[in-house]
């Protein structure tokens, strides 16, 4: 089997413009509180839920726009429902990090770690109810260190629940290192609960494709759950206005803040042990430097390696469609917003 | 003196604290970019990194604590708690009482807390009455910067399980994190001797289970802490504008509860107004209705609390919370009645 590169790349351009107009309606203060985007991760959303039908569940985490988007869910209600209106997917009531649609069999949770047991409770639901559904989960490699996690790696095994686990690996948490907070690796990791392990360039959507294709294949044959880990980047930081990107964007305005602060501590008195000291204030430097290096020199964005897949004259299309449809939609979630505002 | 944001309060008592007591190290999620003015004094030996495995690194702080150090483990968000509920329930709070009282827990857990910012029922919750509900740990809100650092102090020298819970309205950093207070199109209805004010240098502790007279009256009593203490204050004066004179009282302490400032007040005015952030149901609000019943004193009773799942939008949030309309309603109703 071989995928459909231009129905791929028109989910991930969806789910990319979508995820602009969300940004820019938080940066006008309509939304509030936090905002996590999938800026990123849209090859890995796009290749595992091709394989989606009708009947699937998901359980997300808190970058939950990019799925619902691909599955289909009304975009002019999620942004309401980011705006806090009354005609939003939930009544206000949600938010970015809580998205629910009953009616697409999907839910979302801020909790780290808790898609894992919620896409067990759907397999469960789908193994008891034999219509042949099975169970997406979504979550980090942050996530992948959280008990949750663990326990319904084991669950889903030893129950053999038709759930595939997709494992969106950032490489951060936060301000973490994954890496230096993980012991051993997480693809051998899931493997050894007895369940294959698929790891995956997540920039490339036609190799997301491939793996997601082998794993779902097995779910719905009733032989038992999958892993895959699948690389990516993360283009936006942890949120909008991560405060350590915008060390890496406005340097000087930054250190005048968070400097002095640093050298009062690291200079404190009792003097001891200064040079270690120097090198903890290093560390951090290194940290910001990554961070926001990462995102501005060496980030692979998914969108452009799939664009490079499609012919020239459907690319314009796609995009041109895909532009249209949110265009559309925020002006519906604008017109939503004055009747009510 | 010297004047402080609730944050830098409280990183100051920690690093007085630090510096004198070797066993005091920090962990937590992000510490190190969180509390980098710590971590570049001290080194990654006391403030230490932690994977997302609350159950984990919360279960361990028991144990550390159990063996001579005296950790300070920090859940990021007190909603995140229930990932590692048993560390606390029948780990921590047991220890003490399963042992015939020869072993401690001397264990500081610290989280932030409370709502007001538009993040959603997952991320604004203060629990502070659910925590407190388990025999054997205390837990401390504090409303301003001295008492912040004095809370926190007299938390890492006490030898048993404490709760410190920081509001996120008084903290700056979250509101930037959690609430995107950078983009400059949004604002939050910040208390300003909440989120900085004087403290003593070097900070002095304030007693675990004492509460404060933040404003004297004999009308009414309004019994609060947290941000919800200064929403009473304003409201307060709203009142004093009427001729109506509220004692309020910035319980600070959960557990123990101050429960002969809490007789004594009631007992003055008669009339009781307990304004808490957190659920209504089985939580502080009835607790301190049972003292006031238990001292003895017969006293009308009402409370402006947080009923349900904390909205998502603003202005139903804002509803849910309390705020400075809805206590005053209750005040006069009370005063009335
Ligand atoms: C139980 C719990 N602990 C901590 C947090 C705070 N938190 C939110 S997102 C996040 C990092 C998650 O990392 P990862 O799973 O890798 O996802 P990413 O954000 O990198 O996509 C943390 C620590 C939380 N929401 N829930």
């Amino acid at each position: 089997m071989k995928p459909d590169i231009e129905r791929l790349y028109r989910q991930m351009a969806r789910m990319r413009f979508f995820e602009e107009a969300q940004a820019d309606l938080w940066n006008r203060g309509l939304v509030p509180g936090e905002m996590h985007l999938g800026m990123g991760e849209e090859a890995v959303v796009a290749g595992v839920l091709d394989h989606l039908r009708e009947g699937d569940a998901l359980a997300l985490d808190h970058r939950s726009t990019p799925p619902l988007v691909a599955r289909g869910v009304d975009l002019a209600s999620m942004l309401l429902e980011v705006m806090g209106e009354e005609e939003g997917l939930c009544g206000g009531m949600g938010g970015h990090m809580h998205l629910f649609s009953r009616e697409h069999l999907a839910g979302s949770s801020g909790i780290v770690g808790s898609s894992a047991p919620m896409g067990a409770g759907f397999a469960l639901a789908a193994q008891y109810l034999d219509q042949g559904g099975i169970a997406f989960s979504f979550f980090g490699d942050g996530a992948a260190n959280q008990g949750l996690v663990l326990e319904s790696l084991n669950l889903a095994s030893a129950w053999k629940l038709p759930q595939v686990f997709v494992c969106k690996d950032n490489s951060w948490a936060i301000t973490t290192r994954t890496r230096s907070v993980t012991g051993g690796c997480l693809a051998r990791r899931a493997a050894s609960f007895g369940m294959p392990s698929f790891r995956v360039d997540g920039t490339r959507v036609e190799r997301v494709w491939t793996a997601a294709e082998k794993a779902v294949r097995r779910a719905r044959a009733g032989r038992g759950p999958s892993f895959i880990l699948a690389s990516c980047p993360r283009m936006e930081g942890h949120f909008l206005g991560d405060p350590l990107l915008r060390v890496y964007k406005e340097p000087l305005k930054q250190a005048v803040e968070i400097g002095p602060p640093l050298a009062k501590a690291a200079f404190s008195r009792p003097l001891s042990a200064l040079a270690r000291r120097c090198g903890y204030l290093g560390n951090i430097g290194r940290t910001i430097a990554t961070l926001g290096g990462e995102r501005y020199l060496t980030a692979i964005d998914p969108l452009l390696r799939a664009a490079r897949l499609v012919p020239e004259e459907s690319r314009a299309r796609i995009e041109e469609e895909a532009r249209s449809e949110v265009a559309e939609a925020v002006a519906r979630a604008m017109e939503g917003r004055r009747r009510h505002g | 003196m010297a004047r402080m944001t609730f944050a830098q309060a409280v990183d100051c008592a920690l690093e007085t604290a630090m510096a004198a007591d070797e066993r005091i190290m920090v962990m937590g999620e992000d510490v190190t970019m969180l509390r980098r003015n710590l971590y570049v004094r001290f080194g990654p030996r006391r403030v230490r990194q932690t994977p997302i495995s609350e159950a984990a690194f919360l279960g361990a702080g028991v144990g550390a604590a159990m063996a001579g150090l005296r950790p300070v483990v920090e859940i990021m968000l007190v909603d995140f708690i229930a990932v590692a509920y048993d560390a606390l329930l029948n780990e921590a709070s047991k220890v003490n009482a399963f042992s015939g009282g020869k072993w401690n827990v001397p264990l500081v857990v610290r989280a932030a807390c409370g709502g007001g910012y538009g993040d959603g029922g997952q991320h604004q919750q203060c629990l502070w009455g659910m925590l407190a509900g388990m025999p054997g740990i205390s837990v401390v809100v504090p409303s301003n910067p001295a008492d912040a650092a004095g809370l926190m102090l007299s938390a890492l020298e006490c030898d048993h399980p404490v709760v410190f819970l920081e509001h996120k309205l008084l903290s700056d950093y979250w509101l930037d994190y959690l609430g995107g207070a950078s983009r400059g199109t949004v604002s939050f209805d910040v208390p300003a001797g909440g989120a900085e004010g004087e403290v003593a240098k070097p900070p002095q502790p304030v007693p675990i289970g004492k509460g404060r007279v933040a404003a004297e009256g004999s009308d009414l009593s309004v019994f609060s802490l947290g941000v919800s203490l200064h929403r009473c204050l304003e409201a307060a004066s709203s009142l004093a504008a009427k001729g109506i004179r509220a004692e309020v009282i910035d319980l600070r302490s959960v557990t123990p509860l101050d429960r002969e400032l809490i007789a004594d007040s009631a007992r003055k005015t008669g009339r009781v107004l307990v304004v808490d952030e957190d659920y209504m149901g089985f939580g502080l609000s009835g607790e301190v209705a049972a003292t006031v019943a238990e001292a003895g004193v017969e006293a009308a009773f009402a409370r402006v609390c947080c009923e349900g799942v904390i909205p998502f939008a603003r202005h139903l949030e804002e509803e849910a919370l309390p705020n400075k309309r809805r206590i005053i309603a209750a005040a006069l109703d009370l005063v009335s009645g």
